[in-house]
């Protein structure tokens, strides 16, 4: 059932829901076509993968802080890669590989900005369902199908791939630089072109129903910040991800065809290879011009999260939506022309270089824009300390401390020398890694009640979860900054071949002993997670007395979302503790005004 | 000793864990048992919030005390002053805004922590306090542009003036060669099809270019202090980058195509071994390598100082151990160490008897 046709029929026959065809088992949990249950779908596969990746992160980060030492867990999880519990090298490449392709793509990408446009697009346009129910489902299995594969390639006999999650060539095109490079990388490139048919279809649903669905009265200007920041993730996402699709698909064609669209003059294992006139760092402009504004496509959906919880737990407006509105746009523009700054020293033309660096830069202004927002809306609020707004807090003080050693990277003559060593590793894993992590918890928090029929997850875990995160994660990333300012260079599988390293040994462990706790501090959050889902406490309809439309739906789900017309809307989403001239709330008593109640009398609506 | 120090971690973080859910519970008896934060929730997080601001500078502080010494020592290239001062000047600059943006943040994540019938205040837009926070950044990145482009364009700007030496830093899996120009200071032309191992032609150099013949192959760079070096890049399977720290200088090797850097190396080895911070890090490094020998591990000999060059670009199973020993020395030092090396014309001919 198609939600337009939902949107036509509403006037007259509203009563019409939910008992036009009856549900089975399949068509309510697995081929579902409701965009609440895809929600979940994405949630959950992205958190079993998510718990994939991090686990990775913790078997090279053990190798990293004692190399070459034997660990039964090793020999346990790896087998053959391990022989004796001693990780080898190729199999760590493979680990740091998969990790960030899993964390980037199907956790961060999908996890996030799949779960939450899902669930909120609707919900919070006041939208019966999706565009289209339809290719919201394909979307959705699509993705499974590539996470499957991308799962499936680690038990490939020769290794999953391992030439980086940027997987540039020839290393990734030549089978025999690295035993990662043969089936695995072809798995892997697969699994990849899936999941970008997979984040287009989704995608172009997104902005779709953006455009069309919204509900009486709900202008672009009176969108909550959630919806802004999904639908202009889809707009870069369905601009730059073709691109990397053209790279994937001429890589395939260099590995399986013989042509050579970036492999030349190349002689290994004793002999010349017959490619000739390609260009690697023609892959690496195709590859990045989707890479960068992939950073944004991760972050956005977090930001915008955050805005919204942060509002509404501050019980105060955002702080210049306008002006977030414009930072979103800005940010995405330029988001899409910075993609050089991963090239500064590849072999491109220094002048390009030049220009990278300055429109690089130029992003810090509206990034800038939006911390200061955030800071201000806390300022003189009345905070409610909920799990999800220490998130979000949390977020921001990331954002921050990751963002601003971006001017470091983003200058191409700082760049020379902290290119590819750990300063780069903890600057983006601070400020688009633990961010959109704290960006989905966040959301998670916030939105378990709208997600899993009124239940809501226990608040004391959640803050154990969250301390524990927030300490380790700086415990983690900020000693990393100086393990890569000493020159260290990122994926060495051990740093003992080289004596100006070996003081940074005690780093390492400090590092990895703060990434065991993290990790295993995850795990709180796991079981808080599953055991919600069950036996959760159900809170009232709007636990969070928030504004926005979602919280107007039934605790129950119903297709369709609301069982009668859909709401009205009167008002932008940010009318918290709004007073009238004589100090009294607009609704006396209550210090919300949802987004469906009219403007009262005598009752000015800003123009914000 | 690991598997001990894990359980351990693992042990703490169980305790940690279970005494805070008690102290938690502890403080909740009376409370409602709703899952929505109330003043109990708000007041701890909020205290919380402040000692986190204390950590974040906590862990700043130790960082920087505990491991300033790890960072690289003076730069020993003429451009890498002006590297270092840029990298300082935008890490004040970083720390100031660090600094202010957590305190208020977490600040006022403490100082405004809810309490039941608190009004909060109904603020939502201020254009002069937007605009402000605006240009200031605009400002002072602008400096920062101008300055990094001016020190990027000097860097990059390279050319034959000075009578620099050209090398060639030839790349692959996994390890260096390096090709000097010879007495004509022309490296002579190269390509991967032209290899011929069972000849010892094993960089592919044009044996009919008269240019080749004097060209001379080694393992090992030997740079002049004081002269320009302009590098030539190549790689002939997959990428690699040539990272040499010490000069603030990298660039990637890239099959098919030959990339350039080029600095100026100021300090001798000899020189640089006397620099008070490499003279302390011989000295712990060695302690550590001491301790090793002790226990009779491996890479436990003592180390003397020396410049490196890293491969910096993921090039396959071996990418952590590729590497080339630099070796910065006098004029003549340099003269006659290249005299005492075979052209490539002579070891063509040597191996065509």
């Amino acid at each position: 059932m198609s939600a337009t046709a939902h949107a036509h029929e509403d006037d007259h026959a509203h009563d019409d829901h939910g008992h036009h065809h009856k549900e089975t088992f399949v068509t309510k949990y697995i081929f579902s076509q409701d965009h609440k249950m895809i929600a979940k779908q994405y949630l959950i596969t992205g958190l079993i993968m998510g718990a994939i990746g991090i686990a990775m992160s913790i078997l090279f980060r053990m190798q990293l802080a004692w190399p070459g030492e034997s660990f039964p867990v090793f020999e346990a999880l790896l087998g053959k890669w391990a022989p004796g519990g001693v990780m080898d090298a190729d199999i760590y490449l493979a680990l740091v590989t998969i990790h960030g392709t899993i964390m980037v793509f199907f956790v961060l990408t999908a996890g996030l900005s799949g779960t939450f446009s899902n669930l909120l697009i609707p919900l919070q346009i006041g939208a019966r369902d999706m565009a289209s129910g339809f290719l919201n489902m394909v979307s959705y299995w699509l993705f499974f199908l590539s996470a499957l594969i991308m799962i499936c390639s680690l038990f490939i006999e020769a290794g999953p791939a391992a030439a980086g999650w940027t997987v540039y060539p020839p290393l990734s095109a030549l089978p025999m630089a690295q035993p990662g490079s043969g089936m695995g990388m072809t798995l892997w490139l697969v699994s990849m072109a899936i999941f970008i048919a997979s984040s287009l279809l989704g995608s172009l649903n997104y902005i779709v129903t953006v455009i069309n669905l919204r509900t009486k009265g709900m202008s672009m200007t009176r969108l909550p910040l959630t919806i802004w920041a999904f639908f202009v993730t889809a707009v870069i996402g369905v601009i730059s991800f073709p691109v990397l699709l053209s790279a994937a698909l001429l890589l395939i064609m260099d590995r399986s065809f013989g042509t050579s669209f970036f492999l030349s003059d190349i002689f290994i294992q004793g002999e010349v290879l017959h490619y000739q006139g390609g260009s690697p760092v023609l892959y690496e402009h195709l590859f990045w011009f989707l890479g960068h504004p992939e950073v944004y496509i991760v972050l956005l959906p977090a930001l915008g999260i955050t805005s919204e919880v942060m509002s509404t737990n501050a019980r105060k407006p955002i702080f210049g939506y306008r002006a977030m509105i414009a930072s979103i746009i800005a940010i995405a523009f330029l988001s899409t022309i910075v993609w050089g700054h991963h090239m500064f020293i590849s072999g491109m033309n220094p002048f390009l270089g030049s220009v990278f660096t300055f429109t690089t830069l130029l992003i810090a202004i509206p990034s800038a824009v939006k911390a200061f927002n955030y800071i201000t809306t806390l300022w003189k609020g009345n905070l409610q300390l909920n799990p999800a707004m220490l998130f979000s807090i949390g977020l921001v003080s990331t954002f921050i401390s990751g963002g601003l050693t971006g001017i470091i990277l983003g200058d191409s003559t700082l760049d020379i020398n902290v290119h590819d060593t750990y300063f780069v590793i903890a600057h983006f894993h601070l400020v688009m890694g633990i961010s959109a992590l704290y960006g989905l918890f966040a959301g998670v928090y916030h939105w378990f009640p709208k997600m899993f029929q009124g239940r809501m997850m226990n608040k004391n875990l959640g803050y154990i979860h969250f301390w524990i995160t927030a300490i380790c994660a700086y415990g983690v990333f900020f000693p990393m900054h100086f393990v890569g300012m000493a020159g260290v260079p990122r994926r060495y599988y051990q740093n003992t071949a080289f004596p100006m390293f070996d003081e940074l040994t005690d780093v390492q462990i400090l590092i990895t002993m703060f990434a065991i706790i993290a990790a295993f501090a995850q795990l709180v959050f796991v079981y808080n997670f599953v055991s919600s889902i069950f036996y959760g406490k159900k809170g009232p309809q709007n636990p969070w007395k928030s504004n926005t439309l979602e919280w107007t739906t039934p605790i129950e789900h119903v297709h369709g979302n609301w069982p009668g017309e859909i709401p009205e809307v009167h008002r932008w989403a940010y009318d918290y503790s709004k007073t009238r001239e004589d100090g009294e709330y607009v609704i006396p008593g209550q210090d919300f005004v949802p987004q469906t109640v009219p403007l009262q009398d005598n009752e000015e609506e800003m123009n914000h | 000793m690991t598997a001990f120090l894990i359980i351990a971690v693992l042990v703490l973080v169980a305790i940690a864990i279970w005494q805070m859910t008690k102290i938690f519970e502890l403080s909740q008896i009376k409370a409602d048992n709703s899952q929505i934060a109330n003043d109990k929730d708000n007041k701890y997080n909020g205290y919380l919030l402040f000692a986190f601001l204390i950590f974040i500078y906590g862990i700043t502080i130790f960082s920087f005390w505990k491991y300033t010494k790890v960072l690289l020592p003076e730069a020993a290239s003429e451009h890498g002053a002006e590297y270092d001062s840029l990298m300082l000047w935008s890490f004040v600059i970083i720390f100031i805004v660090q600094t202010l943006t957590q305190a208020l943040l977490h600040y006022f994540g403490f100082k405004y922590r809810g309490e039941k019938g608190k009004k909060a205040l109904f603020y939502a837009d201020n254009d002069r306090l937007e605009f402000i926070w605006t240009i200031i950044p605009v400002i002072v990145l602008a400096g920062l542009i101008l300055w990094g482009l001016y020190t990027w364009t000097t860097i990059m700007d390279i050319n034959d003036d000075d009578d620099p030496v050209v090398v060639e830093l030839y790349a692959q899996q996994f390890n260096w060669t390096a090709r000097y120009a010879g007495g004509d200071n022309v490296l002579g032309d190269a390509n991967v099809r032209m290899i011929d191992i069972d000849r010892a032609n094993v960089l592919g150099l044009d044996e009919a270019d008269p240019n080749a013949a004097d060209d001379i192959i080694v393992k090992e760079l030997h740079l002049p202090v004081g002269r320009k070096v302009n590098f030539k890049m190549r790689s002939q399977d997959v990428l690699h980058s040539a990272y040499m720290p010490h000069f603030r200088a990298q660039m990637n090797c890239v099959p098919g195509m030959i990339t350039e850097f080029s600095y100026t190396p100021i300090y001798t080895t000899e020189e640089m071994r006397q620099n008070p911070d490499v003279v302390d890090k011989v000295k712990r490094t060695n302690a550590i390598r001491a301790k090793r020998a002790a226990k009779g591990e491996d890479n436990s000999d003592p180390w003397e100082f020396d410049y490196i060059l890293l491969c910096n670009k993921i090039c396959g199973k071996s990418h952590y151990n590729m590497q080339m020993k630099i070796i910065v020395e006098s004029e003549e030092d340099y003269n006659k160490w290249l005299a005492e090396q075979q052209t490539f014309g002579k070891t063509m001919m040597a191996s065509a008897e």
